[in-house]
């Protein structure tokens, strides 16, 4: 089943005095479900702008953009919103946690848009997530008192605390030695497995995108595939 | 109306965790709020003391809202025999409780220094709860005092200073000097006036009129009694009118009736304080306003240093309405905690003893519970204050763009 769709995306941004300049051009990606896809390119070559339109933080110029099934760009900004919290889950390479929030007031942060049982019962949930990462033992620590790789675990389990349908990691072990970036990226495979959710990774490093299914690459705006590996 | 709830909680949630988080930064901004508030809601607090000693010591001397006076004379001067039996009537016909004749009268009184004329009013029981009186020891007149054979006598307390300040469990007398000497019992003492420098007292009217007969010579000092009458306030018009119309049927031509309001109410327009509450509050709410504006620098300054929260909250679902919310409810969190510690901290002044004594001048016995309005109006200077402060720091939230909030 697919779970987004782009066709002919381009992304171009207005210059004040010069022409607009490209970012992307002509993009066309499905992403399924379960899928697990790696995209690779140069600085500058468009992944990050890649990543805001797959996350709905931002619009394509033109083309097509569905989620599942639904084009986003005639979403309200309050529905892309929903949206995003409810089926995306973001992981940075700075990790990004909220300064001065403990481990589990970082996970609950998610849950606070969410409404119903998530909302509600938003420690319990995210207290189970926490667990799930290895880190239960650490649920009242600040982030400066978490090692770097406590810190990314913690920033997994926010990400997947809403139990989202796609994973978008932003070079996740770009701030991690290479040991602990293997030991997080087990875990988000892990995690992201058990929880049946696409995952779409952003990286420079080869090693990381090779644990993909589906390998992809940026350059000069334009996405090209590199190959496949059966799953 | 879930998401609303569970929003509307989140919100809440949000902006305490933020008020937590930076509370050295909140309480510094709070200071000026907190500081506002609680002049605005003392001055409030306050003028409601201040009102009500002006209240009670008018209520002393007039009498409680509506206080009608009844005045009767003949036109020879004299005072009509059957005014008694008109009197009761009266009382009668309209169910008044309380009502009282006042006599006032001079007594001589025995003390061991020599005999000295003193100020006596004669008065029914209903006259203490009518006029306020209250007592430094002892009780007031009750009906059983009617039936002493030696008559009770509530003095002042100079009178009491010059007894000598005996034990009224003793059952201390005085003696009355007169055409007869009447032995009477001191059964209580009241504190005397600021201005008052002479004993005086209080006795029953029938026990005063017993030993001092009324005079009907229009020529004498001290003449017949008046009577005093406490009615609702709303039917005391018709009171009036009533009782002239009825006590001058009965007594005819021949007698002057004079019903009127005696008591403050009648004549005061307006408040009194509202002067002074206008200049305090204003100063205040000038307070608040210096309090809002530093509130509002400091949330804008602080705003720049949380652009990378806002975008990261926003990548995990957070609207733009809800940014604007938090932000907005921080400042609202905030200046309604700072508002609860200005209002708790007016309480403890307006109820504070020192403050009360300096304010009523001990003018006031029924001190009046601290006033909610007061309260309120505080909490809603807060809240309001609050949410304006508020209102620029959550705009500019919302115009943050995520892509660049993330990554600042």
């Amino acid at each position: 089943m697919t779970l987004l769709h782009l066709e002919g995306v381009t992304r171009t941004v207005q210059l004040i005095d010069a022409p607009p300049l490209t970012i992307l051009s002509g993009v066309d990606l499905d992403v399924d479900v379960g899928d697990r896809v790696s995209i690779v390119g140069r600085s500058g070559s468009g992944k990050t702008t890649l990543l805001n339109l797959l996350g709905l933080l931002d619009n394509p110029t033109s083309g097509t953009m569905l989620f599942e099934d639904r084009p986003v760009q005639s979403l309200s900004s309050g529905a892309r919103d929903r949206m995003r919290g409810r089926e995306i889950g973001f992981i940075f390479q700075q990790f990004n946690l909220l300064q001065g929030r403990t481990a589990l007031e970082n996970v609950m942060t998610p849950l606070l848009y969410a409404d119903g049982r998530q909302f509600w019962q938003r420690a319990r949930i995210a207290t189970e997530m926490l667990e799930r990462v290895g880190l239960s033992d650490r649920l009242g620590a600040l982030p400066d008192r978490l090692s770097g790789g406590e810190q990314q675990r913690v920033a997994i389990a926010r990400a997947l605390v809403r139990g989202p349908r796609l994973i978008l990691a932003d070079e996740p072990t770009g701030a991690l030695d290479l040991e602990t970036g293997e030991t997080v990226m087990d875990l988000i495979d892990q995690v992201a497995t058990e929880s049946g959710a696409a995952l779409v990774t952003i990286t420079h490093d080869p090693a990381i995108a090779a644990r993909a299914t589906r390998h992809l690459r940026l350059d000069h705006g334009v996405l090209q595939v590199r190959g496949t590996v059966p799953a | 109306m879930k998401r609303v709830a569970s929003n509307l909680v989140g919100a809440v949630i949000e902006a305490w965790q933020e008020v937590r988080i930076h509370k050295t930064r909140v309480m510094l901004s709070l200071i000026g709020v907190a500081v506002a508030v609680c002049a605005i809601t003392t001055v409030v607090g306050l003028g409601a003391v201040a009102q009500q000693a002006t209240v009670e010591a008018s209520e002393r001397s007039g009498g409680r809202a509506a206080s009608l006076s009844l005045f009767v004379s003949m036109n020879d001067g004299s005072t009509p025999t059957e005014m008694s039996e008109i009197w009761r009537t009266a009382l009668e016909r309209y169910q008044i409780d309380y009502a009282s004749r006042v006599v006032n009268n001079s007594q001589t009184v025995q003390f061991v220094d020599g005999a000295v004329p003193v100020q006596t009013i004669g008065v029914d029981p209903p006259y203490g709860t009518m006029h306020r009186i209250t007592l430094e020891k002892g009780v007031w007149f009750t009906d059983e005092d009617q039936a002493r054979l030696a008559p009770a006598v509530l003095v002042n307390s100079i009178f009491w200073d010059r007894l000598s300040r005996p034990d009224l469990r003793t059952h201390p007398t005085v003696t009355l000097v007169g055409e007869r000497t009447t032995t009477a019992v001191v059964t209580g003492v009241y504190p005397a006036l600021s201005w008052e420098t002479e004993p005086a007292m209080y006795m029953l009217a029938d026990a005063l009129t017993a030993i001092t007969p009324v005079v009907t010579d229009p020529n004498v000092q001290f003449g017949p009694p008046s009577y005093e009458l406490w009615v609702p306030v709303d039917v005391s018009e018709q009171l009036v009118t009533a009782l002239q119309r009825d006590v001058q049927g009965a007594l005819g031509s021949e007698a002057s009736v004079q019903v009127s309001r005696q008591d403050y109410a009648a004549y005061m327009v307006g408040d009194p304080y509202l002067s002074l509450k206008l200049t305090v509050g204003a100063i205040a709410g000038l307070v608040l306003l210096l309090g809002a504006l530093g509130l509002v620098n400091i949330a804008l300054v602080t705003l720049k240093q949380r652009i990378r929260e806002i975008g990261i909250r926003r990548s995990f679902g957070a609207t733009a309405g809800r940014v604007f919310f938090a932000v907005m409810m921080e400042s609202v969190v905030a200046t309604v905690v700072a508002g609860i510690v200005g209002v708790i901290a007016a309480v403890l002044i307006v109820t504070s003893p020192l403050v009360e004594d300096f304010i009523s001048q001990g003018q006031v016995t029924d001190f009046p519970p601290f006033p909610v309005e007061a309260a309120i109006l505080g909490l809603v200077c807060a809240t309001v204050v609050g949410a304006l402060a508020g209102l620029i720091p959550a705009l500019v939230a919302v115009r943050v763009k995520v892509i660049d909030a993330i990554r600042y």
